[in-house]
């Protein structure tokens, strides 16, 4: 059996405003048809352990969860060791459904932005409005990254988890060095504190 | 810049989220038609200084298809609205008729 590879070996940055590290490698399954048909609501329950999420959003427990792509497309993810079980599963549910499934673990890459000036290095590269009151945990945003398109999930923890194309990992990691290299804070979001101070 | 607000996963962003597809409704001249319809379907587009309908697509977000009337001088948006439909929508014509009384759509004016 071949050994699985992440697209840079979990290369991390840590000299800089904020954590960089590529993560994975990470099961991850492309699921498309009617978001709202009950069959494919309870499958992904099933495989995933959480609900289908709103609109814009992702939902997780553990390792698992769930994206919210487009109207008609949904992300699962899962540990990379059972993406063929859960594969299977899927099928199994869609099996005579206009609906699609397939594994696209080996077509992204993962990144984790992490630490407290986490949303200001995305807020460079993206055209999102990532301030703390407009982008909150739990949403997920298919966007642009510098000239890639790419997907930003705010988790619980505060850090951001960013899936790209495999192909363009090695761009996305120098950019977000970039966007993260030593005194290139901005304090951009640091004026919502105080405003917040104030009320308090 | 031009903020547009995808009505397919609802999401507002800058033009550089999305691209822009031409002009909209397009009536398609297949091998029925004279050289004359078939160059002008190919070739000949509206350039107005003002109200402007066209297809958009949301193509680093949902990468859906839509329609957006648009100002081509002030950039100001009157709305977005469904790829699957052939005509602009009531509501959009009345977002339009609101600041240009006078506007009629190309494709009634034809008609
Ligand atoms: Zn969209």
């Amino acid at each position: 059996m071949s050994e699985t590879v992440t697209a840079l070996k979990n290369a991390r940055y840590s000299a800089g405003i904020a954590e960089i590290s590529e993560i994975g490698p990470l099961g991850m399954i492309t699921i498309r048809g009617d978001l709202d048909a009950p069959f494919v609501r309870k499958v992904a329950k099933k495989v995933a352990g959480v609900e289908r999420p709103a609109r814009g959003m992702c939902n997780s427990e553990g390792e698992a969860g769930i994206a919210w792509m487009s109207p008609d497309e949904l992300l699962l993810f899962c540990p990379h060791v059972q993406v063929s079980e859960v594969l299977n599963r899927l099928h199994a549910a869609f099996e005579d459904t206009h609906t699609f499934a397939a594994n696209v673990s080996g077509a992204r890459a993962v990144f984790r932005v992490a630490g407290p000036r986490a949303r200001e290095v995305l807020a460079k590269l993206a055209p999102v409005d990532l301030a703390p009151e407009k982008f909150t945990p739990g949403m997920f945003r298919r966007t642009r990254v510098g000239q890639v398109p790419a997907a930003i999930w705010l988790r619980g923890d505060g850090s951001f988890q960013l899936f790209c194309f495999r192909s363009v990992a090695q761009y996305m990691f120098d950019l977000l060095k970039a966007a993260a290299q030593p005194g290139s804070e901005v304090g951009y979001f640091q004026p919502t504190t105080e405003v917040n101070r104030e009320k308090v | 810049m031009l903020i547009l607000t995808c009505p397919c996963c609802h999401v507002t962003a800058e033009e550089t989220e999305f691209h822009a597809g031409g002009e909209a409704h397009l009536t398609r001249i297949g091998p029925g038609g004279s050289e004359g319809e078939f160059e002008s379907y190919l070739f000949m587009r509206q350039n107005p200084k003002g109200v402007h309908l066209e297809r958009w697509r949301h193509v680093y977000g949902c990468g859906k298809w839509f329609h957006l009337a648009r100002d081509t001088a002030t950039l100001h948006v009157y709305g977005a609205y469904s790829a699957q439909t052939t005509a602009p929508p009531d509501h959009i014509r009345t977002a339009i008729k609101d600041r240009h009384p006078d506007w009629r759509w190309q494709g009634e004016v034809n008609q």
